[in-house]
């Protein structure tokens, strides 16, 4: 009975959630008389923005419209380059598999839901791409998958092509949770190592040796093949094939850490083993060892102002952007939230209060900066020509807590617009009720479930 | 990309500034002076452009153009910055929670269901860190609140300033915080092991309001047992506890989130004869007529939150403050948060953005908490007679942009430097 309901309800959901906007009527669209804020090659104030097959075509002050375009008149708005999320967990339908210390098996990509209505929210945003990344409860977690927000497409057609896999670190307090007895929410299963920071780093140590030999163990192998003797293959390794990847740089280390001492811990072991660590994520502490960071060529991607909601986050501090670009890291501002990550533009003014970051240096913590740790920055991040046509337009200038997400273009095709989405609600709200009284007619006519049905096990997931 | 040559000298005058930004304007210590040829922001009444503001002992003694200085009193020149009210956060857990995740820093919750004598202001902690975090963004004063059960005590309106926790009262018993009894819903379950079915929740649900109901006779009886004196009556800190509340003295700040609960909560509180203030009321706009009609204001959440059911708009909780308002409810926000307090005035911002009148935006975090309190005669607004609490800005401050100048409160030039800025000082330089 409750079964019934529940599949009734998902039924209700994915009919009643925002319809996805159609594949592109005018495959040319002329958004005009815009400020045009392109991030990497300035401002133009009374700017037009050609889109041609999901591509930019043009940009400039004086663009005419091709007879067969489709003209957006942006009279007053600001475009910006969508938006880049460099952590997020929306739209995976499992977050952490804690059950290991390290991983690195399993991955986000087999576990994407596309009909999470958050992806449509975050459009809402004006995200137009997202890291979306496995849970920190392991010192190696599992990979990562960058995807685009092509709301109403399928779960692989969301990922974003050719981007770089990921991998998912953690160092700290999470980590070693599991080592240190009931998590906050209620886990008792048994303790698992490690339980400090000395143990995360021998956990990762241990990972990356075995790597090493697995790899060690495959050269050799293709070695003696390669000189025509005969060989047994090695035993393929699910588990530390990713890490090989990481290795070879063709998998890039997304790290989840808060403290300086931590940091600089991971850039030294990945030193040691001659791999790079592409982004500290949230790296709270990142502004203490900036040098270091910078040095090893790490990106941080971290909080405008979270602080003191754990002991690793007591010494946050909202400059810790602005402090890092100074010292020459590669910095963005992610959201790891499906709210925070739909006002990314405000958290980015805040390194503009807090270490006076400049208009541009702001804007580009939320897109170019995303692009360049996730190297997809070929094709998003900025409005240049020949760019993807992922473009976010505000009412007002994006780095005000008075704008507002107006229209959201991915590949050219608008997969927001707040008119359109305010229009349909009366018709989504009377299709809405329409499918609560089917359900309250199907009721009647059943018998109640009775207690034994009432009291089955629920969904055994756990919040991340 | 910046140029390399150009970083040692933007470290320069960033250190400069901050080192500028941390030095008052004035001395601290004398709280009587002329705040001069300021853009002064009365929220009470109009912009005055190019006016002054004169306090004497702490309190706003004039506000006008040309103000003469009294003799002896400093006169601040506020050419090209604003002056408005300090701001007022009506929902936090400021000095009783240290480090959210950390139980030995909380004293938030107690145990146990029904605790209307317990006190949040004497668990105050001045020396918080949170303190001057907040108030360096023009944050004056905050409502601090225990959370627990149901009947969860008392709420306390503080300043951010002072040595001890009696320094800083404002309104020590400014409410006494109710959390609504909830009934677990479903999608709670996936939270939780071995979860109570629907039946067995709805069960403890009414048990929890039977004993609400019963705590809230009981004290009714003891009310008039001691008001006729009755021989024998043995006091009793709970009922005592309760008097104000019962009197309508001291409002009751009701938590609820749901349509059916906030419905639920206007009952109560229209049985028991009680003085209801709404917090949270994340569906508050399905029963804002209600409100309106049983003049119930509104302590509202984040602006920036989900929304409540997966098929709500994308924007629902954005454009609830302006609904509440244009029905004539009156609002004002909270962060029912300690770390994020700073930003209260961005919640208030966003709101405008989805409709909320601008004069509404701001009034919802300086003159109508200030109401809301029951302490309009103090703060809130410039005012002749009301304390000088008061932020000076360089422009609007919903706007994360603007950067607050200095912040006096009860006349008092405060030190805005905090641990954040101290820590960017000390590794903005490290070598």
């Amino acid at each position: 009975m409750r079964l019934h309901w529940m599949i009734l309800c998902l039924a209700a959901g994915s009919l009643l959630a925002v319809r996805p906007i159609p594949a592109r009527a005018a495959s040319t669209t002329l958004i005009r008389n815009a400020t045009v804020l392109t991030v990497t090659k300035g401002t133009i104030t009374h700017g037009s923005v050609l889109v041609r097959d999901g591509k930019i075509a043009e940009v400039g002050e004086n663009i005419t419209a091709p007879a067969d375009a489709k003209v957006i008149d942006a009279t007053g708005d600001y475009v910006i380059p969508g938006i880049i999320d460099c952590h997020s967990h929306i739209a995976a339908e499992s977050i952490n598999e804690g059950s290991t210390s390290v991983s690195s098996m399993v991955g986000i990509e087999d576990v994407i839901n596309p009909e999470d209505v958050e992806i449509y929210r975050a459009l809402a945003g004006g995200v137009t791409t997202a890291n979306v990344l496995h849970g920190s409860a392991n010192a190696i977690g599992g990979k990562c998958t960058v995807m685009k927000m092509r709301w109403g497409k399928s779960a692989k057609e969301m990922i974003f092509e050719g981007a770089m896999p990921g991998i998912k670190f953690a160092l700290g307090e999470n980590p070693k949770r599991q080592g240190s007895g009931p998590n906050p929410f209620g886990n008792t299963a048994s303790l698992r190592y490690p339980a400090t920071r000395m143990g995360v780093e021998d956990v990762i140590r241990d990972a990356f040796t075995q790597a090493r030999n697995y790899e060690a163990a495959w050269r050799e192998y293709r070695e003696k093949v390669a000189r025509g003797e005969r060989a047994v293959p090695p035993a393929r390794d699910l588990k530390l094939e990713p890490l090989v990847e990481v290795l070879e740089g063709k998998r890039f280390v997304h790290a989840h850490c808060y403290r300086q001492d931590e940091i600089l811990m991971l850039l030294r072991v990945a030193d040691e083993f001659g791999f790079k660590i592409r982004t500290l994520q949230h790296v709270l502490e990142g502004y203490k060892v900036a040098k270091e960071i910078a040095e090893h060529g790490a990106g941080a991607s971290t909080f405008s102002d979270w602080w003191a909601y754990k002991v690793e986050a007591y010494d946050a501090i909202p400059y810790n952007a602005a402090i890092m670009v100074r010292k020459g890291v590669l910095v963005s501002l992610n959201s790891d939230s499906a709210e925070l990550d739909r006002h990314l533009n405000t958290e980015a003014a805040k390194a503009m209060k807090y270490g006076g970051l400049d208009e541009t240096e702001a804007l580009a913590l939320v897109t170019i900066n995303p692009a360049r740790q996730l190297a997809i920055d070929k094709r998003v991040g900025s409005i240049e020509p020949g760019k993807d046509a992922d473009l976010t337009i505000y009412d007002k200038h994006p780095l005000s807590n008075y704008a507002k997400v107006l229209t959201v273009m991915v590949d050219g095709d608008v997969y927001f617009d707040r008119d359109r989405d305010i229009a349909e609600r009366p018709a989504r709200e009377a299709r809405r009720k329409e499918l609560l009284e089917k359900e309250a007619q199907e009721q009647k006519k059943k018998p109640r479930p009775d207690k034994e049905q009432d009291s089955k096990p629920q969904d055994q997931r756990r919040p991340q | 990309m910046r140029r390399l040559w150009s970083i040692p000298a933007r470290f320069f005058l960033e250190i400069a500034c901050v080192l500028m930004c941390a030095l008052p304007l004035v001395g601290a210590g004398d709280d009587s002076f002329l705040l001069r040829g300021a853009t002064v922001h009365p929220v009470s009444s109009d912009d005055i452009p190019n006016a002054d503001v004169l306090v004497r002992n702490g309190r706003i003694a004039g506000i006008g153009s040309h103000l003469a200085a009294p003799k002896g009193v400093r006169i601040i020149e506020l050419k090209g910055l604003h002056v408005y009210p300090g701001m007022i956060d009506s929902a936090t857990e400021m000095g009783l929670s240290e480090i959210g995740a950390v139980r030995e820093t909380s004293d938030v919750s107690e145990l146990g269901n029904l605790n209307p004598e317990l006190r949040a202001i004497i668990a105050v902690n001045p020396a918080s860190e949170h303190i001057p975090v907040t108030r360096a963004n023009g944050i004056t004063s905050v409502v601090t609140l225990p959370q627990g059960a149901m009947l969860a005590g008392q709420g306390a309106l503080i300043h951010l300033d002072g040595w001890t926790w009696e320094d800083m009262e404002v309104e020590p018993d400014a409410s006494m915080v109710l959390n609504f009894p909830i009934v677990e819903s479903p999608r709670l379950r996936f939270f939780r092991q071995n979860a109570t079915p629907y039946s067995e929740a709805k069960q403890n649900y009414e048990q929890r309001i039977r004993e609400l109901e019963e705590f809230f006779e009981s004290a009714r009886r003891y009310q008039k047992a001691r008001v006729a004196k009755e021989p024998g009556l043995a006091q009793d800190l709970k009922y005592e506890a309760m008097l104000p509340v019962l009197d309508g003295k001291v409002p009751l700040l009701i938590e609820a989130t749901r349509e059916k609960l906030i419905r639920e909560a206007i009952r109560f509180a229209d049985k028991e004869k009680v003085r209801m203030i709404l917090g949270h009321g994340e569906e508050a706009w399905k029963v804002k007529d209600e409100l309106k009609a049983k003049n119930i204001p509104v302590i509202l959440g984040p602006t920036l939150e989900l929304p409540v059911e997966e098929d709500d708009p994308y924007d629902r909780l954005f454009t609830q403050p302006a609904e509440l308002v244009k029905a004539g409810v009156k609002i004002a926000f909270g962060s029912f948060n300690t770390s994020s307090s700073r930003n209260l005035p961005y919640q208030a911002a966003a709101a405008v953005a989805f409709g909320l009148p601008y004069a509404d935006a701001l009034k919802s975090v300086t003159l109508n908490p200030a109401q809301i309190w029951g302490v309009a005669d103090k703060l809130g607004s410039i005012e002749e007679g009301k304390w000088a609490d008061i932020m000076i800005t360089d422009g609007d401050p919903l706007e994360t942009r603007t950067e607050v100048k200095q912040v006096f409160i009860k006349g008092k030039s405060l030190e805005l430097d905090n641990k954040h800025k101290q820590l960017y000082r000390k590794y903005l330089n490290r070598p």
